[in-house]
Protein backbone atom coordinates (compact mmCIF):
# COMPACT_ATOMS: atom_id res chain seq x y z
CA UNK A 1 0.00 0.00 0.00
CA UNK A 2 1.26 3.48 -0.82
CA UNK A 3 1.99 5.85 2.02
CA UNK A 4 -0.63 8.44 2.88
CA UNK A 5 -1.27 11.09 5.45
CA UNK A 6 -3.70 10.07 8.20
CA UNK A 7 -6.07 12.63 9.70
CA UNK A 8 -8.63 11.94 12.39
CA UNK A 9 -11.67 14.17 12.05
CA UNK A 10 -13.35 15.32 15.25
CA UNK A 11 -16.23 17.18 13.67
CA UNK A 12 -18.06 16.84 10.35
CA UNK A 13 -17.19 20.33 9.20
CA UNK A 14 -13.43 19.76 9.36
CA UNK A 15 -13.73 16.37 7.66
CA UNK A 16 -15.65 17.89 4.77
CA UNK A 17 -13.18 20.76 4.50
CA UNK A 18 -10.16 18.44 4.38
CA UNK A 19 -11.60 16.28 1.61
CA UNK A 20 -13.19 19.12 -0.38
CA UNK A 21 -9.90 20.92 -0.91
CA UNK A 22 -7.85 17.86 -1.88
CA UNK A 23 -8.85 15.68 -4.85
CA UNK A 24 -6.57 12.88 -3.59
CA UNK A 25 -8.15 12.76 -0.11
CA UNK A 26 -10.72 10.13 0.89
CA UNK A 27 -13.01 9.64 3.87
CA UNK A 28 -12.25 6.45 5.80
CA UNK A 29 -15.05 4.65 7.65
CA UNK A 30 -15.08 0.84 8.00
CA UNK A 31 -12.38 0.53 5.37
CA UNK A 32 -13.49 -2.91 4.14
CA UNK A 33 -13.65 -1.72 0.54
CA UNK A 34 -11.23 1.23 0.51
CA UNK A 35 -8.29 -0.56 2.18
CA UNK A 36 -8.71 -3.46 -0.22
CA UNK A 37 -8.69 -1.07 -3.20
CA UNK A 38 -5.62 0.70 -1.82
CA UNK A 39 -3.76 -2.59 -1.44
CA UNK A 40 -4.56 -3.40 -5.07
CA UNK A 41 -3.42 0.04 -6.22
CA UNK A 42 -6.86 0.76 -7.68
CA UNK A 43 -7.33 3.82 -5.47
CA UNK A 44 -4.28 5.74 -4.30
CA UNK A 45 -5.25 8.48 -1.87
CA UNK A 46 -2.49 10.69 -0.48
CA UNK A 47 -4.67 11.57 2.49
CA UNK A 48 -7.22 9.63 4.53
CA UNK A 49 -9.68 11.44 6.75
CA UNK A 50 -10.86 9.05 9.46
CA UNK A 51 -14.52 9.86 10.13
CA UNK A 52 -15.15 7.05 12.63
CA UNK A 53 -15.38 9.45 15.55
CA UNK A 54 -18.07 11.65 14.06
CA UNK A 55 -21.50 11.53 15.73
CA UNK A 56 -23.28 9.40 13.10
CA UNK A 57 -23.58 6.15 15.05
CA UNK A 58 -27.21 6.18 16.17
CA UNK A 59 -30.45 4.69 14.94
CA UNK A 60 -33.22 7.17 15.79
CA UNK A 61 -36.98 7.01 15.61
CA UNK A 62 -38.56 9.88 13.69
CA UNK A 63 -42.30 10.66 13.51
CA UNK A 64 -42.50 9.23 9.98
CA UNK A 65 -39.60 6.83 9.81
CA UNK A 66 -36.19 5.79 10.98
CA UNK A 67 -32.94 7.68 10.73
CA UNK A 68 -29.87 5.45 10.56
CA UNK A 69 -26.53 7.17 11.12
CA UNK A 70 -23.98 6.73 8.35
CA UNK A 71 -21.49 5.11 10.73
CA UNK A 72 -23.79 2.43 12.15
CA UNK A 73 -22.24 -0.91 11.26
CA UNK A 74 -24.05 -3.20 8.85
CA UNK A 75 -24.50 -5.82 11.59
CA UNK A 76 -25.95 -3.28 14.02
CA UNK A 77 -28.48 -2.23 11.37
CA UNK A 78 -29.41 -5.83 10.55
CA UNK A 79 -29.76 -6.73 14.25
CA UNK A 80 -31.60 -3.56 15.32
CA UNK A 81 -35.06 -4.30 16.72
CA UNK A 82 -36.32 -1.05 15.17
CA UNK A 83 -35.08 -2.14 11.74
CA UNK A 84 -36.31 -5.71 12.11
CA UNK A 85 -39.79 -4.48 13.05
CA UNK A 86 -40.15 -1.65 10.56
CA UNK A 87 -37.87 -2.67 7.72
CA UNK A 88 -37.21 -6.42 7.83
CA UNK A 89 -36.38 -6.36 4.10
CA UNK A 90 -33.31 -4.27 4.95
CA UNK A 91 -32.21 -6.73 7.66
CA UNK A 92 -32.57 -9.65 5.27
CA UNK A 93 -30.64 -7.89 2.51
CA UNK A 94 -27.76 -6.87 4.78
CA UNK A 95 -27.45 -10.37 6.22
CA UNK A 96 -27.30 -11.75 2.68
CA UNK A 97 -24.14 -9.75 2.01
CA UNK A 98 -20.48 -10.19 2.96
CA UNK A 99 -19.50 -12.10 6.15
CA UNK A 100 -20.20 -11.44 9.84
CA UNK A 101 -16.68 -10.02 10.28
CA UNK A 102 -17.09 -7.62 7.37
CA UNK A 103 -20.59 -6.61 8.46
CA UNK A 104 -19.17 -5.71 11.89
CA UNK A 105 -16.73 -3.33 10.23
CA UNK A 106 -18.64 -1.99 7.21
CA UNK A 107 -20.89 1.03 7.72
CA UNK A 108 -24.13 2.19 6.13
CA UNK A 109 -22.40 5.11 4.40
CA UNK A 110 -19.57 2.90 3.22
CA UNK A 111 -21.96 0.33 1.81
CA UNK A 112 -23.68 3.07 -0.22
CA UNK A 113 -20.22 4.03 -1.55
CA UNK A 114 -19.12 0.45 -2.29
CA UNK A 115 -17.30 0.18 -5.62
CA UNK A 116 -18.03 -2.45 -8.25
CA UNK A 117 -16.36 -5.87 -8.00
CA UNK A 118 -15.78 -6.02 -11.78
CA UNK A 119 -12.43 -7.83 -12.18
CA UNK A 120 -11.34 -5.35 -14.85
CA UNK A 121 -11.78 -2.55 -12.33
CA UNK A 122 -9.68 -4.39 -9.75
CA UNK A 123 -6.81 -5.41 -12.05
CA UNK A 124 -4.70 -2.33 -12.77
CA UNK A 125 -3.05 -4.01 -15.78
CA UNK A 126 -6.37 -4.26 -17.64
CA UNK A 127 -8.43 -1.54 -19.34
CA UNK A 128 -11.29 -0.05 -17.33
CA UNK A 129 -13.09 3.23 -18.00
CA UNK A 130 -14.25 3.39 -14.40
CA UNK A 131 -10.73 3.19 -12.98
CA UNK A 132 -9.00 5.00 -15.83
CA UNK A 133 -11.38 6.98 -18.06
CA UNK A 134 -10.66 6.49 -21.74
CA UNK A 135 -8.76 3.21 -21.32
CA UNK A 136 -11.68 1.15 -22.60
CA UNK A 137 -13.98 -1.46 -21.08
CA UNK A 138 -12.29 -4.83 -20.72
CA UNK A 139 -15.50 -6.54 -19.72
CA UNK A 140 -17.50 -5.54 -22.79
CA UNK A 141 -15.92 -8.30 -24.88
CA UNK A 142 -14.20 -10.07 -22.02
CA UNK A 143 -15.28 -12.28 -19.15
CA UNK A 144 -18.59 -10.62 -18.38
CA UNK A 145 -20.44 -13.32 -16.48
CA UNK A 146 -21.14 -11.12 -13.44
CA UNK A 147 -22.10 -8.04 -15.44
CA UNK A 148 -25.09 -5.84 -16.12
CA UNK A 149 -28.18 -6.63 -18.17
CA UNK A 150 -29.91 -3.29 -17.57
CA UNK A 151 -28.83 0.30 -18.14
CA UNK A 152 -25.25 -0.39 -19.22
CA UNK A 153 -23.33 1.67 -21.78
CA UNK A 154 -20.54 0.78 -24.18
CA UNK A 155 -18.24 2.52 -21.70
CA UNK A 156 -19.03 0.28 -18.73
CA UNK A 157 -21.11 -2.81 -17.98
CA UNK A 158 -20.20 -3.15 -14.29
CA UNK A 159 -22.79 -3.73 -11.56
CA UNK A 160 -23.27 -2.26 -8.10
CA UNK A 161 -22.38 -5.14 -5.76
CA UNK A 162 -24.37 -4.11 -2.69
CA UNK A 163 -27.35 -5.98 -1.22
CA UNK A 164 -28.18 -3.22 1.25
CA UNK A 165 -28.60 -0.73 -1.58
CA UNK A 166 -31.20 -2.92 -3.30
CA UNK A 167 -33.38 -3.02 -0.19
CA UNK A 168 -32.95 0.72 0.35
CA UNK A 169 -34.04 1.36 -3.22
CA UNK A 170 -37.18 -0.72 -2.69
CA UNK A 171 -37.86 1.10 0.61
CA UNK A 172 -37.50 4.63 -0.87
CA UNK A 173 -34.62 5.66 1.38
CA UNK A 174 -33.24 9.19 1.43
CA UNK A 175 -29.48 9.68 1.72
CA UNK A 176 -28.52 12.68 3.84
CA UNK A 177 -25.24 14.37 3.07
CA UNK A 178 -23.29 17.32 4.34
CA UNK A 179 -20.95 19.25 2.09
CA UNK A 180 -19.04 22.50 1.66
CA UNK A 181 -22.27 24.16 0.52
CA UNK A 182 -24.46 22.75 3.27
CA UNK A 183 -26.66 19.72 3.84
CA UNK A 184 -29.13 18.07 1.49
CA UNK A 185 -31.16 14.89 1.14
CA UNK A 186 -30.84 12.74 -1.98
CA UNK A 187 -33.58 10.22 -2.85
CA UNK A 188 -31.87 6.84 -3.23
CA UNK A 189 -33.15 6.63 -6.82
CA UNK A 190 -30.95 9.62 -7.65
CA UNK A 191 -27.98 8.69 -5.49
CA UNK A 192 -26.41 5.97 -7.65
CA UNK A 193 -26.13 6.60 -11.37
CA UNK A 194 -25.93 4.68 -14.62
CA UNK A 195 -22.52 4.59 -16.32
CA UNK A 196 -23.38 6.51 -19.50
CA UNK A 197 -20.35 8.41 -20.74
CA UNK A 198 -18.90 8.87 -17.24
CA UNK A 199 -18.54 5.43 -15.66
CA UNK A 200 -15.93 6.80 -13.26
CA UNK A 201 -18.79 8.38 -11.34
CA UNK A 202 -20.71 5.84 -9.22
CA UNK A 203 -23.01 8.39 -7.63
CA UNK A 204 -24.18 11.99 -7.66
CA UNK A 205 -22.25 13.21 -4.61
CA UNK A 206 -20.55 16.54 -5.12
CA UNK A 207 -16.99 17.36 -4.17
CA UNK A 208 -16.40 16.91 -0.44
CA UNK A 209 -19.92 15.75 0.39
CA UNK A 210 -20.10 13.32 3.29
CA UNK A 211 -22.97 10.90 3.97
CA UNK A 212 -24.35 11.57 7.45
CA UNK A 213 -27.47 9.37 7.62
CA UNK A 214 -30.10 7.42 5.74
CA UNK A 215 -33.80 7.93 6.38
CA UNK A 216 -36.39 5.26 5.75
CA UNK A 217 -40.09 6.22 5.67
CA UNK A 218 -42.45 3.90 7.58
CA UNK A 219 -44.69 1.91 5.27
CA UNK A 220 -46.89 -1.16 5.09
CA UNK A 221 -44.07 -3.10 3.47
CA UNK A 222 -42.89 -4.79 6.64
CA UNK A 223 -45.05 -7.95 6.56
CA UNK A 224 -44.88 -9.65 3.19
CA UNK A 225 -41.37 -9.46 1.90
CA UNK A 226 -38.41 -11.42 0.61
CA UNK A 227 -34.81 -10.73 -0.31
CA UNK A 228 -33.73 -13.63 -2.50
CA UNK A 229 -30.09 -13.70 -3.55
CA UNK A 230 -28.73 -16.18 -6.07
CA UNK A 231 -24.97 -16.68 -6.08
CA UNK A 232 -22.26 -19.20 -6.93
CA UNK A 233 -22.15 -20.60 -3.39
CA UNK A 234 -24.70 -20.66 -0.58
CA UNK A 235 -23.17 -17.83 1.38
CA UNK A 236 -20.50 -15.14 1.25
CA UNK A 237 -20.48 -14.36 -2.46
CA UNK A 238 -21.68 -11.46 -4.57
CA UNK A 239 -25.06 -11.75 -6.24
CA UNK A 240 -25.47 -13.08 -9.72
CA UNK A 241 -29.00 -11.79 -9.32
CA UNK A 242 -30.98 -10.74 -6.27
CA UNK A 243 -34.62 -9.74 -5.99
CA UNK A 244 -36.04 -7.57 -3.22
CA UNK A 245 -39.82 -7.88 -2.98
CA UNK A 246 -42.16 -6.19 -0.52
CA UNK A 247 -45.92 -6.47 -0.93
CA UNK A 248 -48.68 -4.53 0.76
CA UNK A 249 -51.44 -7.14 0.77
CA UNK A 250 -55.11 -6.91 1.63
CA UNK A 251 -56.25 -10.49 1.76
CA UNK A 252 -55.16 -11.88 -1.60
CA UNK A 253 -55.05 -8.50 -3.29
CA UNK A 254 -51.82 -6.63 -3.88
CA UNK A 255 -52.48 -3.03 -2.89
CA UNK A 256 -48.95 -2.03 -3.77
CA UNK A 257 -45.69 -3.75 -4.64
CA UNK A 258 -42.08 -2.70 -4.26
CA UNK A 259 -39.62 -4.54 -6.46
CA UNK A 260 -35.88 -4.05 -6.97
CA UNK A 261 -33.04 -6.16 -8.31
CA UNK A 262 -29.35 -6.41 -7.54
CA UNK A 263 -26.51 -7.76 -9.64
CA UNK A 264 -28.11 -6.53 -12.84
CA UNK A 265 -27.15 -2.86 -13.22
CA UNK A 266 -24.74 -0.07 -12.30
CA UNK A 267 -27.27 0.97 -9.64
CA UNK A 268 -29.86 -0.89 -7.58
CA UNK A 269 -32.54 -1.53 -10.18
CA UNK A 270 -36.15 -0.64 -9.38
CA UNK A 271 -38.84 -2.44 -11.39
CA UNK A 272 -41.47 0.30 -11.59
CA UNK A 273 -43.42 -1.05 -14.57
CA UNK A 274 -43.80 -4.45 -12.92
CA UNK A 275 -44.89 -2.73 -9.68
CA UNK A 276 -47.52 -0.81 -11.63
CA UNK A 277 -48.75 -4.03 -13.24
CA UNK A 278 -49.16 -5.80 -9.88
CA UNK A 279 -51.10 -2.96 -8.28
CA UNK A 280 -54.62 -4.17 -7.51
CA UNK A 281 -53.95 -7.67 -8.89
CA UNK A 282 -54.50 -10.92 -7.06
CA UNK A 283 -51.66 -12.95 -5.66
CA UNK A 284 -51.20 -15.60 -8.34
CA UNK A 285 -48.51 -17.49 -10.16
CA UNK A 286 -49.78 -16.12 -13.47
CA UNK A 287 -49.61 -12.50 -12.33
CA UNK A 288 -46.11 -13.00 -10.95
CA UNK A 289 -44.95 -14.48 -14.26
CA UNK A 290 -46.41 -11.56 -16.19
CA UNK A 291 -44.82 -9.08 -13.79
CA UNK A 292 -41.44 -10.74 -14.32
CA UNK A 293 -41.89 -10.57 -18.08
CA UNK A 294 -42.62 -6.86 -17.82
CA UNK A 295 -39.63 -6.37 -15.50
CA UNK A 296 -37.28 -7.86 -18.08
CA UNK A 297 -38.21 -5.44 -20.88
CA UNK A 298 -35.09 -3.79 -22.25
CA UNK A 299 -32.70 -6.35 -20.76
CA UNK A 300 -29.56 -6.94 -22.79
CA UNK A 301 -26.99 -9.66 -22.14
CA UNK A 302 -23.37 -10.07 -23.20
CA UNK A 303 -21.38 -13.17 -24.15
CA UNK A 304 -21.11 -14.80 -20.73
CA UNK A 305 -24.13 -13.48 -18.83
CA UNK A 306 -26.92 -14.69 -21.12
CA UNK A 307 -28.05 -16.90 -18.25
CA UNK A 308 -29.15 -13.81 -16.34
CA UNK A 309 -31.96 -13.25 -18.84
CA UNK A 310 -33.57 -16.40 -17.40
CA UNK A 311 -32.17 -16.26 -13.88
CA UNK A 312 -33.39 -12.71 -13.23
CA UNK A 313 -37.11 -13.29 -13.94
CA UNK A 314 -37.03 -16.69 -12.20
CA UNK A 315 -35.45 -15.10 -9.12
CA UNK A 316 -38.07 -12.36 -9.10
CA UNK A 317 -40.93 -14.88 -9.45
CA UNK A 318 -39.57 -17.03 -6.62
CA UNK A 319 -39.07 -13.99 -4.42
CA UNK A 320 -42.68 -12.92 -5.13
CA UNK A 321 -43.87 -16.42 -4.19
CA UNK A 322 -41.98 -16.26 -0.90
CA UNK A 323 -43.14 -12.73 -0.08
CA UNK A 324 -46.79 -13.58 -0.77
CA UNK A 325 -46.66 -16.87 1.09
CA UNK A 326 -47.20 -19.12 -1.97
CA UNK A 327 -43.76 -20.66 -1.36
CA UNK A 328 -41.79 -21.22 1.81
CA UNK A 329 -38.60 -19.23 2.19
CA UNK B 1 2.61 -2.36 -4.44
CA UNK B 2 3.85 0.02 -7.12
CA UNK B 3 5.12 3.34 -5.90
CA UNK B 4 3.09 6.30 -7.04
CA UNK B 5 6.14 8.19 -8.20
CA UNK B 6 9.00 6.67 -10.08
CA UNK B 7 12.48 8.03 -9.40
CA UNK B 8 13.36 10.88 -11.70
CA UNK B 9 14.33 14.50 -11.60
CA UNK B 10 11.58 16.08 -9.53
CA UNK B 11 9.82 19.17 -10.69
CA UNK B 12 10.05 22.15 -8.40
CA UNK B 13 6.32 22.54 -8.12
CA UNK B 14 6.07 19.03 -6.78
CA UNK B 15 8.50 19.85 -4.05
CA UNK B 16 6.49 22.90 -3.11
CA UNK B 17 3.06 21.35 -3.21
CA UNK B 18 3.83 17.79 -2.19
CA UNK B 19 3.55 16.20 1.22
CA UNK B 20 6.39 16.08 3.71
CA UNK B 21 7.02 12.55 2.54
CA UNK B 22 7.34 13.60 -1.09
CA UNK B 23 9.68 16.34 0.01
CA UNK B 24 11.86 13.89 1.90
CA UNK B 25 11.90 11.49 -1.02
CA UNK B 26 12.74 14.16 -3.53
CA UNK B 27 15.20 16.09 -1.45
CA UNK B 28 16.86 12.80 -0.62
CA UNK B 29 17.18 12.14 -4.28
CA UNK B 30 18.55 15.62 -4.97
CA UNK B 31 21.15 15.11 -2.27
CA UNK B 32 22.05 11.81 -3.82
CA UNK B 33 22.43 13.38 -7.24
CA UNK B 34 24.49 16.26 -5.83
CA UNK B 35 26.87 13.96 -3.98
CA UNK B 36 26.99 11.62 -6.94
CA UNK B 37 28.80 8.65 -5.40
CA UNK B 38 27.18 5.60 -6.86
CA UNK B 39 26.55 4.06 -3.45
CA UNK B 40 24.27 6.90 -2.45
CA UNK B 41 22.35 6.84 -5.70
CA UNK B 42 21.89 3.13 -5.19
CA UNK B 43 20.68 3.78 -1.66
CA UNK B 44 18.08 6.16 -3.06
CA UNK B 45 17.06 3.65 -5.70
CA UNK B 46 16.67 0.94 -3.10
CA UNK B 47 14.13 3.15 -1.31
CA UNK B 48 16.28 3.92 1.71
CA UNK B 49 14.74 7.37 1.57
CA UNK B 50 11.39 5.62 1.98
CA UNK B 51 12.57 4.24 5.26
CA UNK B 52 13.73 7.64 6.42
CA UNK B 53 10.36 9.11 5.49
CA UNK B 54 8.52 6.27 7.20
CA UNK B 55 10.48 6.87 10.39
CA UNK B 56 9.25 10.44 10.54
CA UNK B 57 5.70 9.53 9.66
CA UNK B 58 5.04 6.98 12.37
CA UNK B 59 2.14 7.74 14.67
CA UNK B 60 1.49 6.80 18.29
CA UNK B 61 -1.02 4.02 18.90
CA UNK B 62 -2.33 2.74 22.21
CA UNK B 63 -4.08 -0.62 22.29
CA UNK B 64 -4.90 -3.23 24.89
CA UNK B 65 -4.09 -6.64 23.45
CA UNK B 66 -5.03 -9.79 25.38
CA UNK B 67 -5.18 -7.79 28.60
CA UNK B 68 -1.83 -6.05 28.12
CA UNK B 69 -1.63 -2.35 27.33
CA UNK B 70 0.75 -1.40 24.53
CA UNK B 71 2.09 1.98 23.51
CA UNK B 72 3.20 1.60 19.90
CA UNK B 73 4.45 3.64 17.00
CA UNK B 74 3.00 2.64 13.64
CA UNK B 75 2.92 3.73 10.02
CA UNK B 76 -0.60 4.84 9.06
CA UNK B 77 -0.67 2.20 6.32
CA UNK B 78 0.09 -0.70 8.68
CA UNK B 79 -2.87 -2.98 9.18
CA UNK B 80 -3.90 -4.28 12.58
CA UNK B 81 -2.84 -7.74 11.35
CA UNK B 82 0.67 -6.55 10.53
CA UNK B 83 1.12 -4.78 13.85
CA UNK B 84 -0.10 -7.81 15.82
CA UNK B 85 2.23 -10.17 13.97
CA UNK B 86 5.28 -8.05 13.30
CA UNK B 87 5.44 -5.62 16.21
CA UNK B 88 3.80 -7.64 18.98
CA UNK B 89 5.00 -11.06 17.77
CA UNK B 90 1.48 -12.44 18.10
CA UNK B 91 1.80 -14.73 15.10
CA UNK B 92 -1.18 -16.89 15.97
CA UNK B 93 -3.32 -14.59 13.83
CA UNK B 94 -2.67 -15.56 10.21
CA UNK B 95 -2.37 -13.63 6.98
CA UNK B 96 -4.30 -15.58 4.37
CA UNK B 97 -5.69 -13.63 1.44
CA UNK B 98 -4.98 -10.22 3.05
CA UNK B 99 -8.15 -8.95 1.35
CA UNK B 100 -10.96 -9.83 3.72
CA UNK B 101 -12.01 -12.90 1.78
CA UNK B 102 -10.74 -15.82 3.88
CA UNK B 103 -11.13 -14.94 7.58
CA UNK B 104 -7.74 -16.32 8.68
CA UNK B 105 -6.94 -12.94 10.27
CA UNK B 106 -10.10 -12.78 12.42
CA UNK B 107 -9.62 -11.14 15.83
CA UNK B 108 -12.00 -9.46 18.28
CA UNK B 109 -11.97 -5.66 18.53
CA UNK B 110 -13.97 -4.36 21.49
CA UNK B 111 -15.59 -7.80 21.61
CA UNK B 112 -16.59 -7.97 17.96
CA UNK B 113 -15.01 -10.18 15.32
CA UNK B 114 -13.32 -8.33 12.46
CA UNK B 115 -10.90 -9.01 9.61
CA UNK B 116 -7.68 -7.53 10.95
CA UNK B 117 -6.20 -7.38 7.42
CA UNK B 118 -8.68 -4.67 6.41
CA UNK B 119 -8.38 -2.60 9.56
CA UNK B 120 -5.71 0.08 9.67
CA UNK B 121 -3.91 -0.29 13.01
CA UNK B 122 -4.09 3.45 13.65
CA UNK B 123 -7.90 3.34 13.64
CA UNK B 124 -7.77 0.99 16.66
CA UNK B 125 -6.41 3.59 19.04
CA UNK B 126 -7.69 3.01 22.61
CA UNK B 127 -9.43 -0.21 21.59
CA UNK B 128 -9.32 -3.63 23.20
CA UNK B 129 -8.11 -6.50 21.03
CA UNK B 130 -8.33 -10.24 21.67
CA UNK B 131 -6.34 -12.66 19.54
CA UNK B 132 -6.11 -16.45 19.62
CA UNK B 133 -3.27 -16.09 22.15
CA UNK B 134 -5.68 -14.39 24.55
CA UNK B 135 -8.34 -17.11 24.70
CA UNK B 136 -6.77 -19.72 26.98
CA UNK B 137 -6.74 -19.28 30.73
CA UNK B 138 -3.12 -20.10 31.57
CA UNK B 139 -2.64 -23.76 30.68
CA UNK B 140 -6.33 -24.37 30.41
CA UNK B 141 -7.61 -24.17 26.86
CA UNK B 142 -10.69 -22.17 26.02
CA UNK B 143 -13.66 -24.55 25.56
CA UNK B 144 -13.73 -23.75 21.84
CA UNK B 145 -10.04 -24.62 21.46
CA UNK B 146 -10.65 -27.91 23.28
CA UNK B 147 -13.71 -28.65 21.13
CA UNK B 148 -11.72 -28.09 17.92
CA UNK B 149 -9.19 -30.67 19.16
CA UNK B 150 -11.88 -33.11 20.28
CA UNK B 151 -13.71 -32.89 16.95
CA UNK B 152 -10.70 -32.73 14.61
CA UNK B 153 -11.78 -29.26 13.52
CA UNK B 154 -8.70 -28.78 11.36
CA UNK B 155 -6.10 -30.47 9.20
CA UNK B 156 -3.32 -28.11 8.15
CA UNK B 157 -4.32 -25.62 10.85
CA UNK B 158 -3.70 -22.41 8.93
CA UNK B 159 -7.28 -21.17 9.12
CA UNK B 160 -7.83 -22.51 12.64
CA UNK B 161 -7.09 -19.46 14.77
CA UNK B 162 -9.45 -17.40 12.61
CA UNK B 163 -12.07 -20.17 12.74
CA UNK B 164 -11.87 -20.34 16.53
CA UNK B 165 -12.05 -16.56 17.00
CA UNK B 166 -15.04 -16.49 14.67
CA UNK B 167 -16.67 -19.48 16.38
CA UNK B 168 -16.40 -17.85 19.82
CA UNK B 169 -18.04 -14.69 18.43
CA UNK B 170 -20.68 -16.73 16.61
CA UNK B 171 -21.91 -18.13 19.93
CA UNK B 172 -21.68 -14.74 21.68
CA UNK B 173 -23.81 -13.19 18.94
CA UNK B 174 -26.45 -15.86 19.38
CA UNK B 175 -25.97 -17.24 15.88
CA UNK B 176 -25.22 -20.85 16.75
CA UNK B 177 -28.80 -22.08 17.10
CA UNK B 178 -28.72 -24.71 14.36
CA UNK B 179 -26.31 -26.27 11.91
CA UNK B 180 -27.71 -24.08 9.13
CA UNK B 181 -27.29 -20.94 11.19
CA UNK B 182 -23.74 -21.89 12.20
CA UNK B 183 -22.79 -22.56 8.58
CA UNK B 184 -24.22 -19.20 7.49
CA UNK B 185 -22.55 -17.23 10.28
CA UNK B 186 -19.21 -19.03 9.86
CA UNK B 187 -19.17 -18.43 6.10
CA UNK B 188 -16.54 -15.70 6.42
CA UNK B 189 -13.93 -18.30 7.38
CA UNK B 190 -12.68 -20.45 4.54
CA UNK B 191 -11.02 -23.83 5.18
CA UNK B 192 -9.25 -25.27 2.17
CA UNK B 193 -8.82 -28.65 3.88
CA UNK B 194 -12.60 -28.81 4.15
CA UNK B 195 -12.89 -29.45 7.88
CA UNK B 196 -16.30 -27.75 7.90
CA UNK B 197 -18.42 -30.63 9.29
CA UNK B 198 -16.03 -31.04 12.22
CA UNK B 199 -15.89 -27.30 12.83
CA UNK B 200 -19.70 -27.20 12.96
CA UNK B 201 -19.68 -30.14 15.40
CA UNK B 202 -17.17 -28.37 17.64
CA UNK B 203 -19.28 -25.20 17.72
CA UNK B 204 -22.46 -27.15 18.39
CA UNK B 205 -20.85 -28.92 21.32
CA UNK B 206 -19.71 -25.68 22.94
CA UNK B 207 -23.05 -24.03 22.16
CA UNK B 208 -25.12 -26.89 23.62
CA UNK B 209 -22.80 -27.48 26.53
CA UNK B 210 -23.42 -23.94 27.65
CA UNK B 211 -19.68 -23.56 27.97
CA UNK B 212 -18.64 -20.01 28.57
CA UNK B 213 -17.43 -19.32 25.05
Amino acid sequence: MNQFQYNKANEPHSAVKLVAKDPDAHFLAGGTNLIDLMKMGVVNPTKLVDINHLPFSKIEKLPHGLRIGALVSNSDVADSELVKAGFPLLSQAINAGASPQLRNMATVGGNLMQRTRCPYFFDTTLPCNKRKPGSGCGALEGINRMHAIFGASDQCIAVNPSDMNVAMRALNATVHVSGPKGARGIPIADFHRLPGEQPELDNTLKNGELITAVELPYSAFNKNLSYLKIRDRTSYAFALVSAAVALHLEGETIKEARLAMGGVAHKPWRLSAAEEFLKGKMVSEGNFRQAAQIAMKGAKAYQYNQFKLKLAPNTLIQSLRIASGIAAS
Amino acid sequence: MPEKETPGVPENENILSGTRRDFLKQSGFLTAVALTPIGIVKAAESHLDEKVAAFFEKMPLKMEVNGVSHQLSVEPRSTLLEVLREQLDLTGTKKGCDRGQCGACTVHVNGKRVNSCLSLAITNNNKTITTIEGLADGDELHPMQQAFIDHDGFQCGYCTSGQIMSAVACIHEGHAGSETEIREFMSGNICRCGAYPNIVNAIQEVSKGGNKA
